[in-house]
C-alpha cells in the first residue's frame, strides 16, 4: 500500500497510479466462484464460440472489480469509495493486458466531506477503452 | 414497415415493482475468494486481526462485493443457473441473449463486514428499447438496495442488462 493521499495533494487533471491486470483462464474460474457468476462463456470455449464469441471472455463485473481495486489502492485506508460505475463497451480476453486508469475531473465539499470525482476506465494495450465509467471518492483532509 | 414493440404494457407494469427481499450473508470465506479472484493485495480483505487493527469489525467487503444470496434448491435460478439477487421476472419476454451492459455500486459510509447479514431488495428500474449493432435490443436497468441489521441502507447496486 502506498502512503496515505490527502484531498489537498490532488488536482483536477491528475492521473492516479495505473493498475495493470492480465487474466489467466484460472483467474476467470476463480472469479466465477468468487462472484457466483457461472455463465459458461467465461470458461467454456465451445459454449463461448456457440454464442458467437472469439473464445472465452473476461467477465464485465471482474473489470468493474478491477476498477474498484484501482480506487481502493489509491485512496488508502482513510479514503472511502462513495460510488463507481463502468459500462462494458468492449470485450477483453485472457492473457491480454487490461490497464485500469483514472483521471480527476472535480474536487468539491459535500456534507463536510472532501469529495473527488474521477473518470475511470479499463483499456487495452492499443488504448481502446473497453470499460469507461465514473467514480466519486472521499479523501481525508489535512484540515 | 412497423415492427411490433418489444415492450408490452404487461412488461411495463413490472417497472418499479420490488421483488421479495432476499437474505444475503457476508462471510469471510466468500470475501477472501472474491478478493483473491480480483487480485487484491490489501490484507484488510483477508486477515481479520489486521482488519481489526485498522478499526473494522472483521474483514471488509471489497468494492463490488455484497455477499451472496442464500441458495436453497427450492428457489429459482436464472438462465445460466445462478442463484442471484434478481428483480421480478419480465412477463412475455422473448429475447433470450443477455449481455452485461454496465454496473454501478454506491456506498453510504458504513462498513460492510464478514458476519453481516444484509437484506437485499431489487427492482426493475427501467426498460427501454434501442436499435444498435445487435439489432433490436431491450435495455434493462435493475437496482438492488442492501440494508443492514438495523435497517440502514448500506449499498446500492445498479446494473444494465442488454437483451437481444
Amino acid at each position: 500500500m502506498a502512503d496515505q493521499i490527502y484531498f489537498e495533494d490532488v488536482n483536477v487533471g491528475d492521473e492516479i497510479p495505473k493498475l495493470v491486470k492480465n487474466c489467466t483462464t484460472q483467474q476467470l474460474v476463480m472469479w466465477a466462484a468468487g462472484s457466483g457468476d457461472m455463465y459458461q462463456i467465461h470458461y467454456d470455449k465451445d459454449i463461448a464460440a456457440g454464442n458467437g464469441l472469439p473464445g472465452v471472455i473476461v467477465h464485465g463485473a471482474l473489470k468493474n472489480a478491477f476498477l474498484g481495486q484501482l480506487l481502493h489502492d489509491w485512496i488508502g485506508e482513510k479514503g472511502e469509495i462513495k460510488k463507481y460505475n463502468c459500462q462494458y463497451r468492449g470485450m477483453d480476453v485472457p492473457t491480454q493486458d487490461i490497464i485500469c486508469r483514472g483521471v480527476i475531473t472535480a474536487k468539491r465539499q459535500e456534507d463536510g466531506k472532501s469529495l473527488v470525482d474521477l473518470d475511470i476506465w479499463t483499456e487495452k494495450a492499443d488504448g481502446e477503452k473497453t470499460s469507461p465509467g465514473k467514480a466519486t471518492v472521499v479523501l481525508p483532509s489535512r484540515g | 414497415m412497423t415492427e411490433e414493440a418489444i415492450i408490452t404494457d404487461e412488461m411495463r407494469a413490472v417497472i418499479g415493482k420490488e421483488a421479495e427481499p432476499l437474505i444475503v450473508e457476508v462471510d469471510k470465506t466468500a470475501i477472501r475468494w472474491f478478493a483473491r479472484a480480483v487480485g487484491h493485495t490489501d490484507l484488510v480483505y483477508y486477515d481479520e486481526a489486521y482488519a481489526k487493527s485498522k478499526g473494522h469489525r472483521s474483514i471488509i467487503c471489497p468494492p463490488g462485493f455484497l455477499g451472496h444470496a442464500i441458495h436453497t434448491p427450492d428457489k429459482p435460478t436464472n438462465i445460466v443457473g445462478n442463484s442471484v439477487k434478481r428483480p421480478p421476472a419480465i412477463p412475455g419476454l422473448k429475447l433470450m441473449r443477455l449481455l452485461n451492459g454496465g454496473t454501478e455500486f454506491e456506498y453510504y459510509g458504513e462498513d460492510i463486514c464478514a458476519g453481516d447479514t444484509l437484506k437485499s431488495v431489487s427492482k426493475i428500474a427501467d426498460l427501454r428499447e434501442r436499435t444498435g449493432g445487435l439489432g433490436r435490443m431491450l435495455i434493462l436497468t435493475t437496482e438492488s438496495n442492501f440494508y443492514n441489521a438495523e435497517g440502514k441502507l448500506v449499498a446500492t447496486e445498479r446494473g444494465t442488462g442488454i437483451m437481444y
